[in-house]
């Protein structure tokens, strides 16, 4: 391996005053994979989107090829043979498959887009990935997971020499991910050099040759990947004199014994043609239900149609035994005591709405019938913002300025105000570094101690494996094992899946 | 773990202003207007003709009001103009007409001649709201037909006259004044106040911006979506439905197509105004101002004695501006979204 291709000195970005980083030094070199980890809010997507020129505004220099750039623009960096998959996906969810992957680069007979050669193109692009989906139809019907694996054949597949993945996993279950490292490798063979941000530090490990850590701002260390292990990382993350977490949920899990407290959340014969068929649950007051299943297996799909979003093809819900009209779409689950937090942010949060309002969008009518009280919703949002330890702690922020993580627990502090009966939560430690997941893990359990039942959907097993008291395992759109009053791991999981 | 979070100092002048770009733009394009024409013309600035700019917007204003509820949900109503238009000719159709005027009309006590307009046009907003939220048909088509019907139900009624008498209480609040000010600029006061206090201070409000800033975020909250859109369609029908029913009493008579400047008009107060068109951002205020650009501009323009069919033309370039400041505040906005 030759010099370093990219080389940022004394980097600096701040937002409205507060710096998101300082005097960052880094630097990349031509057919490395290059892991980048930090707590959320360290400023890894600030510093990754001043190279793929995401923000133009900041101090310090870049180099590519030793020669000063400076990004203006997303186009100016794609030129340079700059790619980036971002956290939250930036696919189109109107255009369709072909037209996402070949974004910017549609084949053209005399000017015009061949819509023919671009379906093939895509179709190749697909099938080279391992993708099997129809190229015609818009990205936005596939699920979350699906149009993440898009989006990466698009920059993955897109020529770039440069290949930035702000936590390309997170929505992936494990089949994908080991595609996804395969192709990594061939890539690195090829002599392209890859960013790969993740909060799965041994992921990170795995992959990378290179590995740097961030924390508040800083780059604190910069390691061979070989060298270090996961203690080193985490210490490193957290900072001196925090003893926090090792790993808690990689070993194996005790599930508890099947509780009989009342049966709060009673689903019979569900179905959602062509998604999930016949899925039958009751979830207790007091229990975490996981659910766990590939990407696609239905699980997801099955949250939303508890909470009202995706309309039933057939089969009945009860909520404390009363049957709740899902028909009524989200209101009326809502009205029937059930609440959901969406796995994709983009989905939940107002981003250009300050932090409180976020928050109080689901109680307002219990603030006020009529009239809004502002003050009340700060006051609320206040709390929540202090006992979730959400960073910066400024209620009248927009949310679309807060780091991953931090908008992620702002979702879930929209329903800790007047507590629902049930909680659906899909994918709820996604993009979270190991700290703000064991907050939410702490979260959960307190509001399944305070007594309503609780429903965790995730194609993660290590999700679902700290969460839940009992699990079921869905393939393909069906319920295919329980877990429960056992010893279950991660492979035993992966086997059942 | 501890991270002390500087108290945010102030963004740079420039950052606050570009932020406050969609506010900023529609004021400073007013002042600019204000200025040239008071410097070209002697009989711009004075007090009369003050009083002739706002009594020119106020039926603009009415209609504005609904219409900002309807875009700030990200929605459309192509229908306004229309049914303010139906609604008029309703009234009319409901009051004792001269004898001259050969319709076949249905004479009502004024109060019920009244209530029958508002009902006629909340039915039709009722229709809207239907079409778009349960059938699912795109507002944009949906107050496109809507459109068409309400002009419809005014040949129908008039079938090519004209009608002129209207119960005495819409004679007062449309053409009559209290002192010097004119009633109807009193009313489209009351209205945009009405609207602004809503938008601003009540749950129904709130959920508006939401509806409008991320609708798919309002409805994983519980939000009924479908019924703010509803209600804010059903508003701007109300608001057209009253301006419609003014408007007769102003213009003095009740005929077909009177209204039809009036779609163009509202639309562009609102969007000069700098409410987004994609939704979510912007309100009553912005829409106050974009309606005293419009208002100046028209006339200001009569008193620089110019071509009346450049007036057309420089009334289109003015909404084109006033589109690219909104299209360009709004990728402003996105900025921001790359971080959700
Ligand atoms: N557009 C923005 N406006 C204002 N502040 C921002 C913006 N984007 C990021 N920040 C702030 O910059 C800091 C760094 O954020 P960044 O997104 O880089 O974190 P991260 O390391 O990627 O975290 P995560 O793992 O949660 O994604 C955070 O404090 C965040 O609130
Ligand atoms: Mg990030």
């Amino acid at each position: 391996m030759g010099g370093p291709l990219l080389e940022l000195r004394g980097i600096s970005k701040r937002f409205a005053g507060v710096a998101a980083l300082s005097g960052v030094d880094f630097s990349l070199r031509a057919g490395e994979v290059h892991g980048l980890v930090g707590e959320n809010g360290a400023g890894k997507s600030t510093l990754m989107k001043i190279i793929a020129g995401v923000h133009a505004e900041y101090e310090g220099e870049m180099r590519l090829d030793g020669r000063p750039v400076h990004f203006r623009s997303a186009r100016d960096a794609r030129d340079a043979g700059i790619g980036m998959v971002h956290q939250e996906l930036s696919t189109v969810p109107e255009l369709s498959v072909a037209e996402n992957v070949l974004l910017g680069a549609q084949p053209t007979r005399m000017g015009v887009v061949s819509w023919r050669r671009m379906r093939a193109q895509a179709q190749q692009q697909l099938d080279a990935f391992g993708i099997h989906v129809d190229p015609r139809v818009p990205v936005g019907s596939l699920p979350l997971g699906l149009q993440q694996m898009v989006e990466l054949a698009r920059v993955l597949l897109s020529g770039a020499r440069i290949i930035i993945l702000d936590e390309p996993t997170s929505a992936l279950s494990p089949p994908e991910v080991e595609r996804l490292f395969a192709l990594l490798a061939r890539l690195r063979d090829t002599g392209r050099s890859t960013v790969f941000i993740s909060h799965f530090l041994d992921d990170v490990l795995r992959v990378s040759d290179e590995v740097t850590v961030f924390r508040n701002g800083h780059l604190v260390e910069s390691a061979r990947a070989a060298v270090v292990d996961k203690p080193w990382l985490i210490e490193r993350m957290v900072g001196a004199g925090h003893e926090r977490l090792g790993e808690s949920h990689a070993g194996n899990m005790l599930l508890g014994e099947r509780s009989n407290a009342p049966v709060v959340l009673e689903a019979e014969a569900l179905a959602v043609p062509g998604l999930f068929e016949d899925v039958s649950l009751a979830v207790r007051a007091g229990e975490i239900l996981g659910i766990y299943g590939f990407m696609g297996s239905g699980q997801l799909e099955l949250a939303r149609a508890l909470s009202g979003k995706l309309p039933l093809g057939g089969g009945v819900v009860r909520v404390d035994g009363r049957t709740a009209r899902l028909r009524g779409g989200t209101p009326a689950a809502k009205r029937a005591g059930i609440a959901f937090v969406p796995e994709s942010r983009r989905a939940m949060l107002f981003a250009l709405e300050p932090v409180y309002r976020n928050i109080s969008i689901a109680i307002l009518e219990r603030i006020g019938r009529i009239l809004l009280r502002p003050r009340e919703e700060r006051r609320i949002a206040e709390g929540h913002v202090q006992s979730l330890g959400i960073r910066p702690p400024l209620v009248d922020r927009p949310v679309g300025q807060l780091s991953g993580g931090n908008q992620q627990k702002v979702a879930l502090a929209r329903w800790l105000t007047h507590l629902p009966r049930v909680l659906l939560l899909s994918e709820p430690t996604r993009g979270m570094d190991v700290g703000a997941k064991d907050d939410v893990v702490r979260i959960v359990r307190g509001l399944r101690d305070a007594g309503i039942g609780i429903v965790v959907v995730s194609s993660e097993p290590e999700t679902v494996l700290s969460l839940a008291d009992r699990i079921l395992v869905m393939r393909r759109g069906a319920v295919t094992r329980e877990f429960a009053g056992e010893t279950v791991s991660k492979d035993r999981l992966l086997a059942a899946a | 773990m501890t991270i002390s979070v500087a108290v945010p100092s102030r963004d740079s002048l420039g950052a606050r202003l570009r932020g406050q770009l969609r506010n900023l733009a529609p004021l400073v394009t007013l002042v600019a207007l204000v200025a040239l024409f008071s410097s070209t013309s002697p009989s711009f600035a004075t007090l009369a003709n003050l009083s002739n700019v706002l009594q020119q917007v106020s039926i603009t204003a009415i209609i504005a009001v609904g219409l900002t509820y309807v875009i700030l949900c990200a929605e459309i109503d192509l229908s306004v103009a229309s049914v303010a238009n139906a609604t008029g000719i309703l009234v009319a159709f409901l009051t004792v007409q001269d004898a001259s005027v050969n319709i076949p009309n249905l004479p009502l006590p004024g109060a019920l001649a009244i209530a029958g307009g508002l009902l006629g046009c909340l039915a039709l907003g009722a229709v809207t709201a239907f079409g778009v939220t349960r059938i699912g048909i795109p507002s944009f088509i949906m107050t496109l037909a809507m459109l068409q019907i309400g002009n419809g139900i005014c040949a129908l009624l008039v079938r090519g006259q004209i009608a002129y008498s209207v119960p005495p209480v819409l004679l007062t609040l449309g053409a009559g004044s209290i002192g010097p000010v004119p009633w109807i600029v009193v009313v489209a006061a009351l209205v945009l106040l009405a609207g602004h206090l809503v938008l601003t201070y009540t749950r129904f409000g709130r959920y508006i911006y939401m509806v409008g800033g991320n609708r798919e975020a309002a409805e994983h909250s519980g939000v009924g979506v479908k019924a703010v859109v509803g209600a804010a369609l059903l508003i701007c029908a109300l608001c057209s439905g009253v301006a419609g029913m003014l408007g007769v009493a102003y213009f003095g008579s009740a005929q077909q197509n009177q209204f039809d400047n009036y779609l163009l008009d509202a639309i562009s107060a609102v969007v000069v105004g700098g409410t987004s068109l994609f939704g979510g951002q912007g309100g009553i205020g912005n829409t106050i101002v974009g309606l005293l650009v419009l208002g100046v501009l028209n006339n200001g323009l009569d008193h620089v004695r110019m071509d009346s069919f450049l007036k057309i033309l420089i009334r289109g370039l003015v909404l084109l501006l006033a589109l690219v400041v909104n299209v360009y505040a709004q990728r402003l906005r996105a900025k921001y979204r790359s971080a959700v």
